[in-house]
């Protein structure tokens, strides 16, 4: 079915106009991260300007960006791994033994809104005088990503043929032992699909670092508000800002397409 | 049950092999069912299920102010009080509402159109595919920013562009009933890539089988799409708007950038999800903010049991 010559030119325009429409404000934050904030209030000056990486200069010294680059890359990363290690072997015994009514208590998390457990979590936390430092925010970011991972992993093992495992235990391994040399190695993109998404939800987590963080261990989405004062913004050093938080997320999102569409709609198609 | 509570922590990959006939790794193999899921069901049951009971106990008590003051039982009292505040907590119901109805409505039909005109692949499909993933992938704090500057009423790009065609500077994030529309329209740019993933997954998931038939029966494009493509397609609808629908009842990350606290001097932005926030970390004022959390995630169930139950009949 090759579509008809009127239709290619109608799809040509719309899709461009979607692709501008998607990426101009994204290349127009960029630019205005470029500019002096003499530069940004110059409407004459939109697309023409002297490119100057002051703004990025004020925000990796001035405004302690490194330190918060740190602490969001360290969050996400122990968040991520931890979440793995629960959720990989759970997402299993789900798939497997079709334990439906435990994955619906998982999957719950998904559903309850986020400021319900950080009423509670801020109770107990900040009378344990652990508010503030990594432990609590790492726990918290796997509320985010560990039902994410069992969600993920748990189509993907609905999708692996069994066979292989039955062929193992025939060959004399262990079921534990199926599932570490069999199926885990089979399962590694499932695993990379479901890591790397629950990376990225967990960089751009705002509300429990929000409440949860304190001035040294805020991550990067509390840290942009920095440049957000109460009487006026610093709008070079606020798009940097935005910019540093976005840009490597969108690089890394580039370089694994694949993985984030597949992890994204995951379990959509089976209905 | 006894493993749920002694869960063990470790990995697979962490437990010492052992010979197989041993005792630990018979019991290990048998009760592996278990041994698997119990981490993750202890740690779900720790830090979700008994916070969100707390919760539910927070919302029959006066609990405000310091976490470490005491507070007192009052039962339902919590509960009349908001259901009858028609000050800020049904103005953020209707905000709620009204920001999930229109986003959901416009993202779906967005995410249908630009599906279907990605469904058959050409030329230059990559870069499309690029700029779809981009705003999705992206901080939606660091959204939320990037659109205060292009809608800001005096050096905004958004402005400019008007007076270009000739109409006159829009207020925008700082209107007092232009701010709702544009969250909208950020939190739609945002997720409008989402949904055309999703249901270009379920596009290229059906068989070319019924299209053909249909072709050869001399359908029309819009027939062939109205009778074949859509009914086949429903169940991945369903999902594309259950999947956004939850995430736009909870939309908090750009209202609180573009509007900070309070959705706005006004409360012009503020739904269930940043007035609870308020209520809790602005005022301390746990126990009515605890109640506000009860109803909306009641709200939340609700509309997930209608949408599940309509997929249901729509599958059969």
């Amino acid at each position: 079915m090759r579509p008809s010559r009127s239709f290619r030119i109608f799809r040509t325009v719309a899709l461009a106009v979607v692709v501008i429409g998607l990426l101009a404000p994204l290349l127009w934050m960029i630019l205005a991260s470029l500019k002096t904030n003499v530069d940004i209030y110059d409407s004459g000056k939109a697309f023409v300007f002297s490119p100057t990486l002051d703004n990025y200069a004020n925000v990796l010294q001035r405004a302690n960006y490194v330190q918060f680059i740190g602490n969001s890359l360290w969050v996400a990363f122990a968040a991520t791994v931890l979440s793995l290690i629960l959720g990989v072997p759970a997402a299993y015994s789900m798939s497997r033994f079709t334990m439906r009514r435990s994955a619906l208590v998982v999957l719950m998390a998904r559903v309850i809104p986020g400021v319900s457990l950080l009423v509670p979590w801020y109770y107990v936390f900040s009378n344990l005088r652990m508010v503030g430092g990594f432990t609590v925010l790492i726990l918290s970011h796997m509320f985010v990503s560990l039902p994410l991972i069992v969600y993920i992993m748990m189509g993907y093992f609905d999708g692996l043929p069994t066979e292989l495992e039955e062929a193992a235990l025939v060959d004399g391994l262990t079921h534990i032992g199926a599932f570490r040399r069999i199926t885990m190695p089979l399962s590694v993109p499932g695993i990379a699909t479901a890591g790397i998404l629950s990376f990225i939800f967990s960089w751009n987590n705002f509300m429990f670092a929000l409440v949860l963080s304190g001035a040294d261990t805020k991550t990067l989405p509390v840290a942009i508000f920095d440049f957000v004062g109460y009487a006026s913004i610093d709008w070079g050093g606020l798009m940097a800002a935005a910019t540093v938080v976005t840009l490597p997320i969108m690089v890394i999102a580039l370089f694994v397409q694949k993985y984030v569409v597949s992890g994204l709609t995951a379990g959509a198609t089976k209905g | 049950m006894s493993t749920v509570t002694t869960p063990d922590t470790r990995s697979p990959e962490a437990r010492p092999a052992l010979p197989d006939g041993s005792a630990w790794s018979r019991w290990a193999n048998a009760h592996r069912k278990w041994l698997f899921a119990a981490p993750a069901m202890a740690f779900v049951a720790v830090l979700i299920v008994f916070p969100v009971a707390w919760t539910g106990y927070l919302s029959l008590t006066d609990a405000e102010g310091s976490v470490r003051a005491e507070s007192e039982f009052i039962g339902v009292r919590n509960y009349l009080d908001v259901l009858t505040d028609t000050d800020r907590f049904w103005p953020a119901v209707w905000r709620t509402v009204a920001f999930t109805g229109v986003v959901l409505l416009f993202e779906v039909v967005l995410g249908m159109a630009i599906a279907l005109l990605l469904w058959r692949p050409f030329r230059g499909e990559r870069w499309v595919r690029v700029a779809i993933l981009l705003p999705l992938v992206a901080t939606p704090v660091a959204v939320g920013m990037m659109w205060r500057l292009i809608f800001d009423p005096n050096i905004g790009m958004a402005n400019q562009l008007l007076g270009w065609v000739g109409i006159g500077p829009q207020p925008w994030l700082s209107g007092q009933h232009s701010a709702l529309p544009t969250t909208m329209f950020i939190d739609i740019w945002q997720w409008t890539p989402m949904v055309v993933l999703i249901l270009l997954a379920g596009l290229t998931s059906l068989s070319d089988e019924p299209q053909e038939a249909a072709l050869i029966d001399g359908a029309s494009t819009w027939q062939r799409f109205r009778h074949v493509t859509l009914p086949l397609l429903m169940p991945t609808v369903v999902v594309a708007i259950l999947l956004r629908g939850i995430d736009a009842l909870k939309t908090f990350d750009i209202l609180y950038a573009t509007k900070g606290r309070g959705g706005g001097s006004f409360h012009e932005v503020e739904t269930l999800n940043v007035y609870a926030y308020g209520l809790s970390f602005d005022y301390n004022d746990y126990g009515v903010s605890s109640t506000v959390l009860i109803i909306f995630f009641l709200i939340i169930i609700g509309v997930m049991w209608a949408l599940t139950y309509r997929k249901k009949g729509l599958q059969r």
